[in-house]
């Protein structure tokens, strides 16, 4: 009796199968070039976003994954890697693919609500177990004979925003005087042993290798950090006022033109803003922009600026802080 | 001839020198080479033996292993063809601009990895010199798989000429000279006189020729875009698993290469077989006659 | 049979034996196909900046310290592994020890391992709480994080060139020259110098070329050892990789084809002296022989 249900079940499955592949349904692939943070998010957000457009349309979805440097993802598909959805950690990145190599319009940041900026996160501090430096807040981290670990802000996205944070709190606490926050910065960063070329990097050398007091990361980063590497070992804190870091994301149009991918690419980042995507979102210790979506781990308030609001926006902060000779190269020079 | 024989005392050296050097020799080794080795089966192995075989077997790691062989494969044979034919041509006459070409030949080793990926982005890229043609005929180069065989084919360029060249002119021309004057053709005396001289030096050129082709990080890393299970080589795995705070499975998968090390000791072990049956066969040959 | 090389026809020296065609055709085209098309897209990339900007990138101070950790570290690297290399080509070759084929077929590993892997392990190992790193930091040496560390990973990664081109010369070698330099009397170590080390230093020198520019162009291990402090452990690729964060692909080419004229320029003189040596070492030779008879 059994075997001859099994057998049925085989048989509709079968037929289920070919009709779905001959009738109607397609196998569609789309390409996400995305940064480094970002793997686990979009693992299970695929897996999530598959099924949805399954039930919505029949067609058999394969999401391909390219993780990387936020930078290196941009010039990739400047240079012609083929992705249909840039989701990288900063505006700037999806300007230049905008400006150098004109694969979407100018004002790709429009076509999104938040500014194209579905989940959020901040820059907070890791440090080891009962805060043995007694680390509050910025101003901890410039007093001499704190080891402070950050990555690059050269080579690496994520820090630019840690070096934008700090600036940023700089300016507010000394009343916009841009001569001392430079200051402030720079005894920071003179607290600097390693500037690791990547964030990941920087958080094995904190984490594993046990150098520094404290790590500037991202709040995301931090959490997972702390969970992946020792639950029992570290302590996040979180500083008075930080920065609103706005990872963004963005349809690459020529290509999913090319690719006939239009309605599907969009779809898929407006779902990330869809309460299913948002919980994937916070799941995985990123701010949600609904305020229903709870954390796991409930978010502690902070105050957070924007990067338009103190630095006029991406293109400008990085042309005064990080191009060659720019306010970061400044600290270095003898 | 050979080195396996009983020791000749009077081309040795005596028995305590011999300590001595065969003990610096390995303590250099210990240093730079087999306690960095043990660095990394120590974290390999950190979970036990069932978390590294299991990282093993994931479809992307065997993607990243299938892909990693093909462009090995691809530059080994490429390359040795190359290397023999320049080795040729510089071993064996004497041309002007020589030391120009020889070190033409040396310069990949000189150049970044990651200027030798942006080189190929340069040229095939969509913002290069080939690139908008290549895309109107929907030809992919990099970010695909020709991308990635002509970046390890780069890298791994000098290997096998470089080997030979100074093993064909230490050992001169006496020998092919004679074998022309004699009546055999090129190709008789290059695969009856040549080849056997310079064995040692092909095989070792080939060996670090796949070694490095498998092992290449940064210039790959420029021409492949990443994209998981389809353009990631070993390396690139190992990567992305160390980036996914899995530095088991990480190390465990950059220990795979290690195993590169059974297949030199086999190749070798084989050359140096077929070797002693040759002697044998011709000491055999001159006791008959 | 000697007169049959001496006639010199044009470029090129007369010889008996065929295929110079063949075989030099091969290699123009392949290298040019290789080499030197994909790099001229550095040098017309390069075109795109003045004159003044060029040398403005190139000559930055931040530049320069860079040029002389990575050219100072590359050197010294090739040099330890001239020494070692040349050390344990000669002992795998000549001397019987336990454990010897394994030794031999673990050499080509640093090769093999990803650049990054070994970076990693490397500063795992070196840091302070590292298994060396620890012991290290009882005499007060610091390794992870300084100068000192690029050399380490440098000197790993050039280990295998040494060793592998050395040793198939010492395995071809005959040993009849070095019984006939004993039998006339001369000692061990004059024979080393007169008759062994003559034919192996050219491969050696080939070694230590290959182990000083393949460390000159490493990015993988170092950036994770180095620590990338500006003006202190920065390497000039890292440099290269600044730039390119900055979309300054001219800038980023303008340091590469900087490195690459300066790279040439020492393979090419280290190939002279090489070719120098060795025409040098053939008429001594010649005059040996002669003597002997």
């Amino acid at each position: 009796m059994k075997k001859i249900l099994i057998h049925k079940g085989w048989f509709i499955g079968l037929i289920a199968g070919l009709l779905s592949v001959n009738a109607w349904a397609k196998d569609v692939k789309l390409l996400n070039v995305s940064y480094d943070p970002t793997r686990e998010l979009y693992q299970e957000f695929n897996a999530a976003f598959a099924r949805h457009w399954k039930e919505k349309t029949g067609d058999v979805l394969t999401v391909q994954q390219s993780h990387g440097g936020s930078g290196k993802q941009a010039r990739a598909v400047i240079d012609g890697l083929e992705a249909d959805v840039v989701t990288l950690a900063l505006a700037y990145d999806i300007d230049a693919i905008a400006e150098r190599a004109k694969l979407l319009p100018a004002d790709w940041q429009k076509k999104f609500p938040n500014n194209s900026a579905p989940y959020t996160s901040t820059i907070v501090f890791l440090v080891r177990k009962g805060n043995p430096k007694a680390i509050k807040d910025w101003d901890d981290l410039a007093k001499p004979g704190v080891s402070v670990i950050t990555p690059n802000p050269k080579t690496s996205g994520g820090a630019r925003w840690n070096y934008l944070a700090a600036w940023g709190y700089a300016l507010k606490k000394y009343g916009n005087d841009e001569t001392k926050a430079r200051d402030f910065v720079s005894r920071v960063f003179k607290n600097v042993p390693v500037l690791d070329s990547g964030a990941r990097g920087a958080t094995t050398t904190f984490a594993q290798r046990g150098i520094g007091d404290v790590f500037v990361s991202w709040e995301n980063e931090a959490f997972l950090a702390s969970n992946e590497l020792g639950k029992d070992k570290f302590e996040i804190i979180v500083p008075s006022l930080s920065i609103l870091a706005e990872p963004s994301v963005a349809v690459v149009e020529k290509v999913a033109k090319k690719h006939g991918n239009e309605a599907l690419a969009k779809s898929y980042l407006e779902y990330l803003y869809s309460p299913e995507g948002q919980k994937i979102a916070a799941k995985h210790y990123y701010r949600s922009r609904i305020k229903a979506v709870k954390a796991a781990p409930s978010f502690p308030t902070l105050k957070l600026f924007t990067i338009d609001e103190i630095f006029g926006g991406w293109q400008k902060a990085h042309k005064v802080h990080f191009s060659d000779g720019g306010s970061f190269d400044q600290i270095y020079r003898p | 001839m050979s080195s396996n024989n009983k020791p000749n005392l009077a081309i040795t050296e005596p028995a305590w020198v011999r300590r001595i050097l065969i003990g610096t020799a390995l303590l250099f080794l210990g240093i730079f080479l087999f306690v960095p080795l043990a660095a990394v089966f120590t974290r390999a192995l950190e979970k036990g033996f069932g978390v590294y075989a299991e990282s093993l077997k994931d479809p992307d790691a065997l993607s990243a292993v299938r892909l990693t062989l093909i462009a090995a494969a691809a530059s080994v044979v490429l390359n040795l063809i190359f290397g023999l034919a320049a080795a040729w041509a510089i071993g064996k006459y004497e041309f002007f601009g020589k030391n120009v070409l020889i070190t033409l030949i040396d310069l990949p080793f000189a150049v970044s990895p990651v200027v030798s990926g942006l080189i190929y982005v340069l040229l095939f890229g969509l913002q290069g010199f080939l690139g908008p043609w290549l895309a109107e005929h929907d030809i992919k180069i990099i970010f695909a798989i020709p991308g990635i065989i002509l970046a390890t084919v780069f890298v791994t360029f000098p290997f096998v000429a470089r080997e030979l060249i100074p093993l064909m002119q230490a050992q001169g021309t006496d020998e092919e000279e004679a074998s022309v004057v004699l009546g055999a053709s090129g190709w008789q005396t290059f695969w009856h006189v040549t080849l056997p001289n310079i064995k040692w030096g092909l095989l070792y050129g080939v060996i670090l020729t796949n070694a490095r082709a498998m092992g290449e990080f940064g210039a790959v890393s420029v021409v492949s875009g990443h994209i998981r299970g389809l353009t990631n080589t070993i390396p690139l795995h190992v990567e992305i698993l160390y980036n996914e705070y899995n530095y088991v499975a990480a190390f465990a998968v950059a220990s795979i290469l290690a195993l590169l090390a059974l297949v030199t000791l086999a190749v070798k072990s084989f050359v140096e077989w077929r070797r002693d049956q040759d002697l044998e066969a011709s000491r055999l040959a001159e006791e008959i006659s | 049979m000697e007169d049959l090389s001496i006639k010199s026809t044009g470029l090129k020296k007369y010889s008996v034996i065929p295929g110079f065609g063949l075989t030099m055709g091969f290699t123009l085209v392949y290298v040019s196909l290789i080499v030197l098309i994909p790099l001229s897209g550095i040098l017309i990339r390069t075109l795109d900046l003045t004159w003044a900007e060029f040398w403005r990138t190139v000559t930055d101070p931040r530049v320069m310290a860079s040029y002389k950790l990575t050219f100072g570290a590359s050197f010294a690297g090739a040099l330890i592994n001239a020494v070692f290399g040349l050390l344990v080509a000669w002992v795998l070759v000549r001397y019987q020890f336990p454990g010897k084929r394994i030794v031999d077929a673990l050499v080509d590993l640093p090769f093999a391992l990803p650049t990054a892997v070994a970076g990693i392990a490397l500063t795992d190992l070196y840091t302070k709480q590292g298994w060396i790193g620890s012991i290290l930091a009882k005499f007060g040496i610091e390794v992870a994080f300084t100068p000192l560390g690029v050399l380490v990973a440098l000197t790993f990664i050039g280990l295998p060139f040494v060793v592998r081109t050395v040793q198939p010369v010492l395995e071809e070698m005959d040993r009849g020259e070095e019984e006939a330099s004993v039998s006339l009397g001369a000692g061990r170590w004059r024979t080393f110098r007169l008759v062994i080390f003559p034919s192996i230093w050219p491969a050696l020198l080939t070694g230590f070329t290959l182990s000083f520019a393949r460390a000159v162009g490493e990015y993988g291990s170092v950036i994770f050892i180095s620590g990338n402090m500006p003006m202190k452990t920065e390497i000039t690729t890292l440099l290269i990789v600044t730039k390119l964060e900055q979309y300054d692909y001219a800038g980023a080419t303008a340091i590469a084809l900087v490195m690459l004229v300066i790279s040439f320029l020492m393979l090419l003189s280290i190939n002279l002296l090489q070719w120098w040596g060795r025409s040098r070492h053939q008429a001594d030779h010649g005059e040996t022989s002669y003597v002997l008879q």
